[in-house]
């Protein structure tokens, strides 16, 4: 099987080679004059970077990089959600499609990059398996235009790494849980009815995650 | 405006970012959290546990050519069909309601239920349903239980019930077990938004006879 890295290599043939380990945390500062100021190593999360690119120049490198790490992803995503392979790669690409029109309003200070693009993917979930649009909360009232705070988005990024590692050390039959939840197969009080054991109950590492997160986003 | 005392449940807020509620669930939940910036953030970290879903996931093969096949669409998207701000009238209800109003508490296509009671049901998928009660002040809502889940946001005035004051901002969640007699506080007139996944089993003769009418 191939990996994402390396289908995305094969196919993207007209597009600049893609340098490994682009999202290190490194970072290429591009100032309003088109200067370029580098080495700025902010501690920012993954594929923020890439995001930049695209928001400001539409850089198709960049998306190439996301779509190689992502599409596959979204897409077994959707398959573990009940869409064929077939359903599912179409999804896929219209989520990347839409990343790509939509990059402008991406905001680090409100998400990383993979929550963004689980909301992108959820809604067109809704969309394609429902035939039903979800309504979203009121936008806040702070300009897209203003830049978001490196505090903000560092404390952001930060605090979704931990959740992600809490997620990553729960056991095995626990994690699957939480995942079911988020595929559509398992309602909240099924959780708990499958464990005998209320979610924040058996999870308090999330919990305690999830609580942190909330308190960065206020 | 009073800060909100009763808050959206984990388990609603996971199901909402999960986008496993019925439509109009979710139209009460997105309203309440227009409103409400602590329901807000934490919908914002549920959706983090999806982002960490995803970025777990095994990949998959993608087929050759997926990647050029976005880029086409891409560049085939109309630019217009990127819906970014929802328009919205300055007044008492959050755009995502507004949307489904189609403007604001003057716009709504009130029908009048007895009692000086109002209603107007908003359109959604059939899974759930969902209205706006407008309720003069002083007024009781007749006494009733649930088969299903019910969910009562206020948008404006307030109700007490045996659960406590709800005013703007503030949503009660009610299933089997709760019996409640809501009353609109004096005053003002109460508008609330309330989404139920079954009929409401009314516990007097008299709105039992009426419920067919009232499509509740």
């Amino acid at each position: 099987m191939l990996t994402g890295i390396q289908s995305a290599e094969e196919k993207g043939a007209n597009l600049p080679p893609i340098p490994y380990g682009a999202n290190a945390g490194q970072r290429i500062r591009v100032i309003e004059s088109g200067q370029v100021s580098v080495n700025e190593t902010l501690e920012q999360g993954p594929w923020i970077a890439q995001m930049e690119r695209i928001q400001a120049a539409q850089d198709q490198s960049a998306f190439a990089e996301l779509f190689a790490h992502f599409a596959p992803r979204v897409k077994a995503f959707l398959m573990k959600s009940g869409a064929n392979d077939t359903l599912a790669e179409e999804i896929a690409q219209e989520v990347m499609a839409t990343l790509w029109h939509k990059a402008h309003m991406f905001d680090p200070s409100r998400a990383s990059v993979a929550t963004w693009i689980f909301t992108i993917a959820r809604n067109r979930k809704i969309d394609a398996f429902r035939k039903q649009r979800r309504p979203e909360p009121e936008d806040l009232t702070w300009g897209p235009e203003a830049e978001p705070d490196q505090e903000d988005v560092l404390a952001l990024q930060q605090e979704t790494d931990k959740l992600a590692q809490a997620m990553s050390e729960l056991p095995e039959k626990q994690r699957e849980l939480i995942e079911r939840a988020y595929f559509g197969d398992l309602s909240h009080s099924e959780i708990a009815d499958e464990t005998g054991l209320p979610l924040g109950t058996i999870k308090s590492r999330i919990r305690l995650a999830l609580e942190r997160l909330r308190h960065a986003m206020k | 405006m009073e800060k909100i005392k009763h808050h959206l449940t984990d388990e609603i807020l996971m199901a909402y970012s999960a986008g496993t509620l019925p439509e109009a669930f979710n139209l009460v939940v997105a309203t309440h959290i227009s409103l409400c910036d602590e329901c807000r953030a934490a919908a914002d970290s549920y959706d983090a546990l999806g982002g960490a879903v995803l970025e777990d996931q095994e990949v998959v093969t993608i087929s050759d050519g997926a990647l050029k096949a976005t880029l086409k669409l891409i560049s085939e998207m109309p630019k217009d069909a990127i819906k970014t701000m929802h328009a919205r009238k300055p007044g008492i209800f959050p755009a995502p309601l507004q949307d489904y109003v189609g403007g604001d508490a003057d716009s709504v296509e009130w029908r009048s239920v007895g009692m000086g009671v109002k209603q107007a049901v908003l359109k959604t998928s059939k899974e759930a349903s969902v209205r706006l009660l407008y309720i003069p002040a002083g007024v009781a809502m007749p006494d009733h239980s649930h088969k299903g889940k019910e969910m009562t946001l206020v948008l404006q005035g307030a109700f007490s019930d045996e659960d406590g004051r709800f005013a703007r901002g503030d949503i009660e969640i009610a299933d089997q077990e709760l019996h409640h007699h809501p009353v609109a506080e004096e005053g003002e007139d109460c508008i609330c938004l309330t989404a139920t996944d079954a009929p409401l089993k009314f516990n007097s003769l008299i709105p039992r006879i009426a419920q067919p009418f009232l499509r509740i």
